[in-house]
Parts: C-alpha cells; sequence; structure tokens
C-alpha cells in the first residue's frame, strides 16, 4: 500500500513537473504576474511528492517487504538497519530515485531563497529546473521504476553487495549527488539568462552561492569515495583513474573553473558568456558522468547493471538536455555585452588563466576518459590508457596552476603588478626553495617529481601564508590588532585563504605517496615482519560472528624499537550469502604517516597473507579536501550574499571590488 | 567568424553525442580491452601454494614463464586442458598456475581427474591477485619475461594457432632458462 502511494507520488511530481517547466516561463515571456508565481508553488509541491516517494521506498527497505522486486535484489532481513536504509541508493533504480530528490531539494530550496529575485527571472529559472525534473521522472518511471511489485513475494532478499555495506559509502552518494545536482540550479540560470539575454553582476551574485554550494558538496563526496577505496578495497590505493571517478572529477573541475570566473562577473562585469559556458558545461558533465556510469559504454569496476534501452534514453536526455541548451548559448551568447578587455596582468586575468588551465585539466581527463570509446568506434585497436596517461598528462598541468595560486590572489584588479606581486612572495619562493633543495639532499637517489611536488605544496601554502600576513598587516601593527583584523576579513577572502591552503596540503599528501612502503607476506601465527622500521607481529586470528558475516579478525602487534606502537585488527569478512568476502583494513593513522594492515588468504600451513604499507602523509590527501570544502563554507558565509543582495543592481559594486 | 566561435560547443557535444550513440550498440563491448600492464612489471603478490610451495613473483624472476589463471567452476578452462597438458609435456616453460576464486578441494579434484599441468600453484581465493593483473575472467594467460615484465596476455582459452604462432615464437625471443 505505501509502495503504491509512493509510486503514485512520482506520478504526481511528474505531472507537477510539466507545469513547473512550462506555465512560469510563458508566464515571464507574456507578464503574466499570476503563472510567474506558480513556479515557487510547484517547486515546493514537487519536493513533498518526491520525498514521499523516497520515504515510500524506505519503508519498504526498512519493513523488508519482499513482494518489491527492488527490495529483493537488494535488502535481506539479516542486513543490519543502517544498511537496509542506505541501500536504498546502493542500486540503480534507488539512485536515481536520489538523484531526483537531490534535485527536487535543490528546486524547493531555490523556490524559498528566491523571493528577492526579479520575479521574472525567478520563473524562468524554476522553469528550467523543472524541465530538468520532467527528464529524469520520466526517465525512472519509464526505465528504472523502483516500486515495481512481484508475486508471490520472495521468501527473503538477495541482499546488498558487501562492499558497499560500509558506513563511508552510505554517505557518498547523497553528497556526491548533491554537489552533482547541485550544479542543475547553475545551469538553471545560465539558461535562463540566455532566454532573458541578459547578464549581469547581480547574476553572478545569485549564481555564486548556488556554484559554490554545489562545489563543497560535490568535493566532500569525491573526498570520501576516495577514502572509502582507501580503507576498503585493501590494497592501499585511493584513485584509481576509474571512468566512475573521472566523471565526478571533471564537473569539479570545470565547477571550480565557474566559481573563480563568476568572481570577475561579480567584480568586474566582464567574461560574461564564458561564465555561462562553464555553467552548462559543469553541469553537462555530471549529466554525461550519469550516461558513462549507467549506460555500460566504458568498463568500470563500480559500474551499475547495464541496460542498453536505459543507455539509449539517458543519450535522448543529454541531447536534448545539453544539445539544447547549447544551441541556445550559440544563438544568444553573441549577443550579451561583454566588459570589454582588460590587462593580461590583472587579478581578472590570473582567474582566466586559472580558467583556461582547470578547463584544459578536465578536457584531458575527459578525453582519457573517453579516448577507448573514440578509438573504438572508428575501428581502431582497443587499448586502455589507464593511470600511465593520467600521470604523465594531468599531473604535469597541475604544476602551472599551482604556481599561479599563490600569484593571483596577489594582483589588483584591473591593473596588477606582477614585479610587485612576485618581489612581496620573495619569503614564499626563499622558503619552497630551500625545503625543496633540503628535500633533494636528503631524498638523494629518491623521486625528484614527488620532491618538486611537495615543494609547489610548500610554495602555494606559504603564498597563502604571504598573502594573509598582508591583509592582516602582520608584524607592521600590532599581533593583537591583527589578529582583530584576521577576524573582520571579509569571509570571502578567508574562504580563499582555506581553499588554497587545503589545495596545498592535499598536493603534499598526494606527492608523498612516492615515498610509501609496502609488505607482502606469509606470515605465521607468532610470526613477524618489519617495515620502515615498526617490527609486525602475527598474535592470533580468531573466528568472529557478525550480524550476516563471519570474521577471521587478526591480531597485529606493531611495535617501533621494542616500544608499544598499536594493537591493530585487520579482518576478512565472509558474506555466505553472497559467498563473497571483503577486507577490513585496520588503519593507525597520525598527522604523519598511516599504518595500514590488510588481512588476506589464510596459508595451508596455518599462516596468512598479510599486506601492510607505511604511508606518508596520505590523511593530509583528504584533510586538505575537507579545508577546500570548508573554505567554500566560510566564503557562503560572506555578509554580501546576506545583505545588500536583494537589489539587482545594473553596475558591479564599485567600492566592494576596491575593497576586496 | 565570432559567431560560428559560439558554435562550436554545440558541435563538440552533437559529435560525442555521435559517438556515444555507436558506443551504445549492442554487440558493442567495452570489456575487450588488452592489458594495460604490458611490458610492465607484473603487480606484487605472493599466494598460498596448492599443496606446494608458495608461489610469488620474485621468485618466478629469472627465466621466462607463464602464469595461468584459472578455476574448477570454468568451463573454457577445461577446453584449454589438454593444450597446457601438452605444453608442460613438452617443457617450453615453467607454467604456473593461479586458481581463481576457487575451493582447494575442487581444484584438486579437478587436477587429479584431468590431469595437473602446472610446476605450482597459487591459490587466489577471493580473486585479489586476479584484480592487480586486470584479469576480466578466467581463463587468462601471461607470459613474463626473466625481469617478471609482462610480456604477452591471452584473454580466453588458449588454441593450438595461438600457440604456434604467437606464443611459441614469443618464448624464443625470451630465450629458454
Amino acid at each position: 500500500m505505501i509502495t503504491e502511494f509512493g509510486h503514485m507520488a512520482l506520478i504526481l511530481a511528474l505531472c507537477v513537473a510539466l507545469v513547473q517547466s512550462t506555465v512560469p516561463l510563458l508566464g515571464a515571456s507574456r507578464g503574466y504576474a499570476g503563472w510567474m508565481a506558480v513556479g515557487r508553488n510547484t517547486a515546493l509541491v514537487q519536493f513533498v511528492l518526491v520525498a514521499i516517494a523516497m520515504l515510500a521506498l524506505m519503508h519498504a527497505y526498512v519493513t523488508s517487504d519482499f513482494s518489491v522486486i527492488n527490495v529483493i535484489e537488494n535488502s535481506h532481513t539479516d542486513k543490519p538497519l543502517l544498511y537496509k536504509i542506505t541501500g536504498v541508493w546502493g542500486n540503480h533504480e534507488g539512485s536515481m530515485l536520489l538523484w531526483i530528490f537531490m534535485l527536487s531539494v535543490c528546486g524547493a530550496a531555490l523556490a524559498l531563497f528566491s523571493g528577492n529575485l526579479p520575479p521574472d527571472l525567478r520563473a524562468r529559472v524554476l522553469s528550467v529546473q523543472g524541465m530538468i525534473a520532467v527528464g529524469f521522472l520520466v526517465f525512472i518511471l519509464l526505465t528504472s521504476n523502483p516500486f515495481l511489485r512481484t508475486w508471490p513475494p520472495a521468501a527473503n532478499g538477495h541482499g546488498l553487495n558487501p562492499v558497499l555495506q560500509d558506513p563511508g559509502l552510505a554517505f557518498h552518494p547523497p553528497f556526491l549527488y548533491l554537489g552533482y545536482v547541485g550544479f542543475s540550479v547553475s545551469f538553471s540560470f545560465a539558461v535562463a539568462a540566455l532566454i532573458e539575454g541578459r547578464v549581469d553582476a547581480a547574476w553572478a551574485r545569485w549564481v555564486r552561492p548556488w556554484a559554490l554550494a554545489s562545489w563543497c558538496f560535490l568535493t566532500v563526496g569525491i573526498a570520501m569515495g576516495s577514502w572509502w577505496a582507501y580503507y576498503t578495497l585493501g590494497w592501499g590505493g585511493w584513485w584509481f583513474w576509474d571512468p566512475v571517478e573521472n566523471a565526478s572529477f571533471m564537473p569539479w573541475l570545470v565547477g571550480t573553473a565557474l566559481i573563480h570566473s563568476s568572481i570577475v562577473v561579480e567584480k568586474r562585469d566582464t567574461l560574461k558568456s564564458w561564465t555561462i559556458l562553464l555553467a552548462i558545461v559543469t553541469f553537462s558533465l555530471s549529466l554525461v558522468g550519469t550516461f558513462l556510469v549507467r549506460s555500460g559504454v566504458l568498463s568500470s569496476v563500480h559500474a551499475f547493471a547495464v541496460d542498453p534501452w536505459r543507455g539509449s534514453f539517458i543519450l535522448l536526455l543529454l541531447i536534448v538536455a545539453i544539445g539544447g541548451s547549447l544551441t541556445l548559448y550559440a544563438m544568444r551568447a553573441p549577443a550579451l555585452k561583454g566588459g570589454g578587455l582588460f590587462a593580461p596582468v590583472s587579478r581578472e586575468g590570473a582567474l582566466l588563466l586559472n580558467n583556461i588551465l582547470l578547463t584544459a585539466c578536465a578536457a584531458t581527463v575527459f578525453l582519457g576518459t573517453l579516448y577507448p570509446l573514440f578509438l573504438d568506434a572508428v575501428g581502431g585497436a582497443k587499448v586502455s590508457v589507464g593511470p600511465p596517461f593520467f600521470d604523465r598528462t594531468f599531473v604535469p598541468m597541475m604544476i602551472p596552476v599551482l604556481i599561479a595560486m599563490a600569484v593571483g590572489p596577489m594582483l589588483a584588479w584591473k591593473r596588477g603588478d606582477l614585479l610587485g606581486a612576485l618581489q612581496r612572495l620573495w619569503v614564499a619562493f626563499a622558503v619552497a626553495a630551500g625545503f625543496t633543495l633540503v628535500m633533494l639532499y636528503v631524498t638523494y637517489g629518491g623521486p625528484v617529481l614527488a620532491v618538486l611536488g611537495l615543494g609547489l605544496a610548500v610554495w602555494t601554502a606559504m603564498g597563502v601564508a604571504v598573502e594573509l600576513a598582508e591583509r592582516v598587516r602582520l608584524f607592521r601593527i600590532p599581533a593583537a590588532e591583527s589578529f582583530r583584523r584576521a577576524i573582520h576579513l571579509p569571509r570571502s577572502a578567508l574562504g580563499m585563504t582555506f581553499a588554497h591552503l587545503g589545495m596545498a596540503i592535499s598536493v603534499a599528501g598526494i606527492s608523498a605517496t612516492a615515498w610509501e612502503t609496502e609488505h607482502l607476506a606469509i606470515v605465521p601465527i607468532g610470526g613477524g615482519f618489519t617495515l620502515s622500521g615498526y617490527d609486525f607481529h602475527l598474535d592470533k586470528v580468531e573466528n568472529l560472528q557478525g550480524p550476516n558475516y563471519i570474521a577471521n579478525d587478526a591480531t597485529v602487534v606493531v611495535r617501533r624499537g621494542g616500544q608499544l606502537v598499536e594493537v591493530m585488527h585487520p579482518e576478512r569478512r565472509y558474506f555466505a550469502l553472497q559467498d563473497q568476502t571483503t577486507s577490513v583494513t585496520a588503519i593507525r593513522s597520525n598527522p604523519f604517516a598511516d599504518l595500514y594492515v590488510a588481512l588476506g588468504e589464510p596459508a595451508a600451513d596455518g599462516g596468512w597473507t598479510i599486506r601492510a604499507y607505511w604511508k606518508p602523509l596520505i590523511s593530509w590527501i583528504w584533510g586538505g579536501a575537507i579545508i577546500m570544502a570548508f573554505g567554500g563554507v566560510v566564503s557562503l558565509s560572506d555578509r554580501r550574499w546576506r545583505v545588500g543582495a536583494a537589489a539587482r543592481r545594473r553596475q558591479p559594486m564599485a567600492q566592494t571590488a576596491a575593497a576586496e | 567568424m565570432r559567431r560560428t566561435l559560439y558554435l562550436l560547443p554545440v558541435v563538440l557535444f552533437l559529435a560525442l553525442a555521435g559517438y556515444f550513440a555507436v558506443a551504445l550498440r549492442p554487440d558493442h563491448d567495452p570489456r575487450e580491452l588488452p592489458s594495460a600492464l604490458i611490458d610492465k612489471e607484473a603487480p606484487q603478490f605472493a599466494l598460498a601454494g596448492l599443496n606446494g610451495p608458495m608461489v610469488a613473483r620474485d621468485a618466478l624472476k629469472g627465466g621466462p614463464v607463464m602464469i595461468n589463471f584459472f578455476a574448477s567452476w570454468c568451463v573454457p578452462c577445461r577446453i584449454e586442458h589438454p593444450l597446457l597438458m601438452r605444453l608442460a609435456e613438452q617443457n617450453h616453460v615453467p607454467l604456473y598456475g593461479i586458481d581463481y576464486k576457487d575451493e582447494p578441494q575442487d581444484a584438486q579434484r579437478l587436477l587429479a581427474r584431468f590431469g595437473d599441468p602446472y610446476k605450482a600453484i597459487g591459490m587466489d581465493r577471493d580473486g585479489r591477485v586476479g584484480l592487480d593483473f586486470g584479469v576480466y575472467g578466467v581463463p587468462e594467460t601471461y607470459v613474463l619475461d626473466k625481469t617478471g615484465h609482462i610480456r604477452k596476455r591471452f584473454v580466453g582459452p588458449l588454441t593450438a594457432q595461438q600457440v604456434d604462432n604467437e606464443l611459441l615464437p614469443l618464448l624464443k625471443e625470451l630465450g629458454r632458462p
């Protein structure tokens, strides 16, 4: 009964979305205020309806209703409650419903927080948002309905893939989808602006918080996914350049470009059609990512069940959404008034450089991901490019990004002084160069590129520090006064400081992976081995009974110079239902290095395969990402989003621009 | 001229959509890819042996070797089996087996019935080593040179033709141990 409610709610949501996508748009073009106002209410109603559908499916999972096909295929009565709930989005149909739910959340948030938007722009934005909802609701109802029943009901379900029964993965999709789908709002703003034929600083001021919030969610989502891969897959990797990972990384790169270029639109009223294009491309890449994951055109370790009919349907959606918006762009963008040329050496010039580099990086990832597809289509040899390609193309492209990252914020708007900026950065350069030389000497014969990576991280971090020190006039005025200034800095400036610092920290973590050490051996009970100065001793392996698995739990005692460091418990879990084994790695983390132990196969003679790693600075990779996202949140709390944003001004706020 | 520039994004996208449409054709198999590990060092592994010593990568260095991923539950492996037996008898190169996602007693039974062509067999019960090698399915056969680098990968059961035309010339080139 409740399942049918959910199904009906989804169908009603489609009807409402049809209204939302047409009536406000017509109202805006004809000037009917009543029709325009429909957008707000339909968006809210749609959120309620999709939420009902989501709750209905969760109810079916929690109560283990085995007359629902989706529940049979993905759940089991023995599954812990948490995974019954998160199992809702651990499959294709459920994750599509989550996607649509996130879309309706964004639509409702847009409806609620757009009260001070001009009514015609608001109506158009909500209409475009409605169109996206129509596309995906039709898709889920026709090809991926999670509410289908079967009769007679099954006795029990097939269970959820054990690899997915993990708290990290439980919360990875909601963040990732909120990021993907959040960019639909900037997409809608871009399309609405193209329909209106008008883009100004106020428009950018409207788009930026949405893009920034989506970017924060996407950053956290990607970091969570990578961390999950690190600690569950049991071979210590954290990024595999897998098509599915790339599908989330490409919108992140272009979205990063978008949040930077929208600053230029806001402050200098230029770079408009480029920003519009970025807004369209960011969401388009999210859609292409969805297509790649679900259509099976590329093989991947994460791929969902493959269904060509679904693939064709999403392709159709892509052509309508991306093809349509880009056609609109080709028609309307040339008419947008640009703000004229600007000097290459200036803040806006630096932001443009950042944009060019980031989009080039995204294009590289795009080519690497889709290269097998292109080559295959023209009948060439089948190749997979794999990590070697990305290491050789993507990584070098990040070097200029990092070099420019320290210089850009030092340049003034309109006309910067590059020499002056470099002079003010001499401390950063001296520290980075000194650090690099010392490291090269210490690690002589080791990985040179990794040392350079660390050097770049130091350069970026020092650049951030110098910029902050200048803002708060450190050492020129009393320390207390500097501190007071730091607290009262514009939040957007503080946000940038955090985000750039986070980037430096992640880069340091990534570079340091070059020094990791690995040991793989069959260890008898009571035996041990030494890795990077740590003595590992396998005390015992016990059998434990979990809720829906049996575990081999090893006790590994780690000592350093005879001193106890940690007692670690790596596990191997055997899920009888799926006849599948997963590994639960034991990780001892501190800010400087991780010790990572995974338990492998038992050997015939009573020993166990044990894989151990020492990974310096590895947790910095995710820590940096979290700090980046935190920077985004700080920037979101800037007062200009709250105060004074109401008026849609034709002129940029010259005073604000000068002050920052 | 300026206007045509604005057409570029949509044109590029339509070209991409064309590729997607081609890729969706039903006979397309995205898994048909050669190994990305060719000419790379074989992934590090150490597996418990099936009634014998452990099989580890570093112990295999010193001469060309073949590694055959198989399983008792795999039908194409049975097809390949007599050919492996013949290769073993001719003693071209040491052949090591990796028993992929399999139970030891099942593998024992298979070998007792059809003969054991392998010098030693590593038990890859959870398929981790297979994953590291990028094995799509069993059987798969890899040829490693004396430095432990992967030189050739055969996906699916070996055929007599492949042995004569590709495998034996390669082994000759690599030099016998």
